[in-house]
């Protein structure tokens, strides 16, 4: 166990120390603070510059008042145009907006003119068109005499309200679209931490085989422990990474946003105006409080301790695999290839597998596969937000312990003899009679 | 005093699929000795060093440690320098040394002041912090080195310990071999180069095809292969036709002989007959062969 304790001390030490490890650790959250300052920056600039634009109204279409937003503001210049444009070339308005009285109040297309040798931004004229727009549809109800109440209450709005039958969990509309994310956000940090550092393990043992010191190391300690010393001291740089990630991203975002004078709804705030997004404000803040509630509700202390679990038995099962395959390959690190195919195949499967549970959580493709082991660490963490049946996700943790102490039990096998062979890559022909040995 | 022996092998088999790597190998390595384990190439000298070193067991037989039978764990007051030198290339020179002396069960204190030693010793006090990769070839050689030493342990193996060192670093390795030796260490001594074999080893083993073929000290192994053959060197002039009873004589440049007697001819004999022909004899010394004449008559032999 003493030994076992220095492996581990060792390959976290010198893997935590190091400077890629720093630096992604580090780096990561910085760099997702400046794409959120960077985004926001590209988001609130071109709509900074003020303009003055006259509007020649002769028919009144406009009602005298137009708004399209702070940066833009209308002088409505009803004396003869001519004089109007002499004045843009003056310099006292950027252009001059030529409202074209309406002949056709049922004319679904319909033109102004903006008299300038500047041309608008997108931005510009999309917010006047849209600032016409409403004062047309006013202009228009007028006209045929429609009343405004009445219309207002022709559109309904459909919420569908989930009510539970058997439990008595509160859901709420949004619960799906909260426990999806969840669903789909770990589930994918799932596979993306077992293939980031089940390969490590793997680049870890070929290191030490091509360097030879595995001979001196193994007239120390039995292969097994080196093996398992290695993928639990690997494991725990992973873990390590992750909870550093989990505290610091939400601080630098916290602290640079803050700093930068950005606010998150400055970014709904700018789409909305760019009508990329048509729902109001009121109604994000809604939703917002929603989610919220929502994340509030999950049942953490029973998700976070599965999550946990899913994580080991993923990592250990397939960190033992990848020990077993740098094992295996000899001095050129290319060959490695041709054997991790075979490993990196469940897990691709079990990460698309993964991606479409997430929007068919209680399909029998997502069910089967969450309680298959190698495929159940990535799928099973994607249902658990849906609260799959409690047998289920017993038989998948059963099934999962079971298989990662064979993965185990056989990774050690291959590693033994594997570590010693030198000049080839092994075939699996050779790796299966090594296991037997 | 008796000496113990300090490893000793009983009867050790190692099949490897269809042939025998080791086969049947019996031998025993005294306390405070220099032990050679000879062969050529796939004779099967790693495969005896990783049973020993409990890299792998054997089929059948036994090893043991001052005479503890060895299992599966894995001994502790034994160094191990296998021929592929193997050191972790990016980290730095000292951490290294300190963890795999704790891997051989030092603490860290003990570990700490022994790699000191060893750092004064060789006067490479700066290194601490340097990385392996930094290192020349035969710099490397010598953490290597202390690698193996660090915890003081009773039985080292040396497998090809001189290869790609220099004249001055060969020297002072051979050097802490023989200081090793006189603080009560044994060492097994692995190679194919003979010449070294007969400095430094006390007692040898020949195997080749898994078999040992030769087994005995240095000194009995050539006084046993001895082909009766004196060197002589004498003043004046050699009478015509000179002959000796049952030897040839051979004439060599600058008033040389080359005697070969026959088997059991004694150099006294010899040297009476050239006495009494009145040569007056400046130098006499009797040939033994080396240990490589040896070495290539016996494996010559065993493919024959």
């Amino acid at each position: 166990m003493h030994k076992i304790g220095l492996i581990i001390a060792r390959e976290y030490i010198t893997r935590v120390k190091n400077k890629t490890f720093l630096l992604t650790t580090f780096l990561t959250p910085l760099g997702i603070l400046l794409l959120i300052v960077v985004a926001s920056l590209i988001m609130t600039t071109g709509s900074d510059d003020q303009k003055n634009i006259a509007v020649y109204d002769p028919s009144d279409v406009l009602n005298g008042s137009l708004d399209a937003g702070d940066h833009l503001h209308f002088k409505f210049e009803n004396s003869e145009i001519n004089n109007t444009i002499r004045r843009v070339e003056e310099g006292t308005f950027a252009g001059v907006l030529e409202i074209i009285p309406i002949q056709d109040t049922l004319a679904s297309e319909y033109a102004v003119q903006y008299h300038s040798d500047d041309q608008l931004a997108i931005d510009e004229s999309s917010s006047i068109k849209r600032a016409i727009e409403k004062k047309l549809r006013d202009f228009k109800l007028k006209a045929l005499h429609i009343d405004i109440d009445a219309l207002s209450k022709i559109d309904t709005k459909i919420t569908i309200n989930p009510i539970t039958i058997k439990e008595d969990r509160k859901v709420s509309s949004m619960t799906t679209l909260v426990s999806s994310a969840i669903g789909g956000i770990v589930g994918y940090a799932m596979f993306f931490i077992i293939l980031l550092y089940g390969a490590q393990v793997m680049r870890s043992v070929m290191e030490e085989k091509i360097n030879r010191v595995v001979e001196v190391l193994i007239s120390t300690v039995k292969p097994f422990q080196l093996m398992m010393g290695k993928v639990v001291g690997v494991g725990l740089v992973g873990l390590t990474q992750i909870i550093l990630w989990v505290i610091l991203i939400p601080i630098v975002i916290m602290i640079g946003t803050s700093l930068f004078g950005l606010n998150p709804e400055d970014l709904t705030q700018t789409t909305n105006i760019k009508g990329l997004n048509t729902m109001d404000q009121s109604e994000t803040m809604v939703m917002a409080q929603q989610v919220l509630t929502e994340l509030k509700g999950m049942d953490w202390h029973i998700l976070i301790p599965l999550y946990l679990l899913y994580f080991i038995g993923g990592y250990f099962a397939y960190a033992a695999l990848f020990a077993a395959i740098g094992s295996a390959v000899g001095e050129d690190i290319n060959e490695s290839n041709a054997l991790t195919f075979p490993v990196m195949l469940p897990l691709i499967f079990s990460m698309y597998i993964g991606m479409s549970a997430v929007s068919a959580p209680h399909s029998s493709l997502a069910v089967w596969s969450s309680m298959i082991p190698l495929l159940s660490s990535v799928v099973m963490p994607v249902r658990l937000p849906f609260q799959p049946p409690i047998w289920q996700v017993l038989v998948s943790i059963v099934l999962m312990i079971i298989f990662t102490v064979f993965m185990i039990w056989l990774a050690a096998k291959i590693y033994r003899t594997g570590i010693l062979m030198y000049g080839k890559r092994a075939t699996f022909k050779e790796m299966a009679r090594w296991i037997f040995q | 005093m008796m000496t113990t022996d300090v490893l000793k092998i009983e009867n050790v088999t190692k099949t490897y699929q269809d042939y025998k790597a080791v086969n049947d190998v019996s031998l025993a390595v005294k306390e405070g000795s220099i032990f050679g384990l000879l062969g050529p190439n796939g004779a099967g000298k790693t495969t005896l060093i990783r049973m020993i070193t409990t890299i792998t067991m054997p089929d059948s037989g036994t090893i043991s440690l001052n005479g503890n039978v060895l299992e599966q764990i894995n001994p502790l007051d034994l160094g191990y320098m296998p021929e592929e030198r193997g050191l972790y290339k990016k980290m730095k020179v000292g951490e290294q040394l300190l963890y795999l002396a704790q891997l051989k069960g030092l603490t860290k204190t003990e570990a700490m002041s022994n790699i000191s030693y060893w750092f004064k010793k060789f006067d490479i006090e700066s290194w601490w912090d340097k990385k392996i990769s930094e290192l020349s070839k035969g710099m490397s050689q010598k953490v290597q080195f202390i690698a193996t030493v660090v915890h003081n342990p009773k039985l080292i193996i040396l497998d090809e310990p001189f290869t790609g060192l220099d004249p001055i670093n060969t020297n002072l390795i051979k050097d802490e071999i023989f200081n090793l030796k006189k603080a009560g260490a044994s060492i097994i001594f692995s190679t194919h180069r003979m010449e070294q074999v007969e400095q430094i080893c006390d007692r040898i083993v020949l195997i080749n095809k898994g078999k040992i073929i030769l087994n005995g000290e240095v000194n009995v192994i050539k006084n046993e292969y001895k082909n009766y053959t004196f060197h002589i060197k004498f003043s004046g002039e050699l009478p015509e036709n000179i002959q000796i009873d049952g030897a040839e004589i051979e004439k060599g440049e600058n008033n040389t002989l080359v005697i070969k007697g026959h088997p059991g001819t004694k150099s006294n004999d010899i040297l009476l007959q050239l006495i009494r022909r009145d040569i007056e004899i400046l130098e006499f010394q009797e040939i033994l062969p080396s240990l490589s004449e040896i070495f290539i008559k016996k494996v010559a032999s065993t493919y024959a």
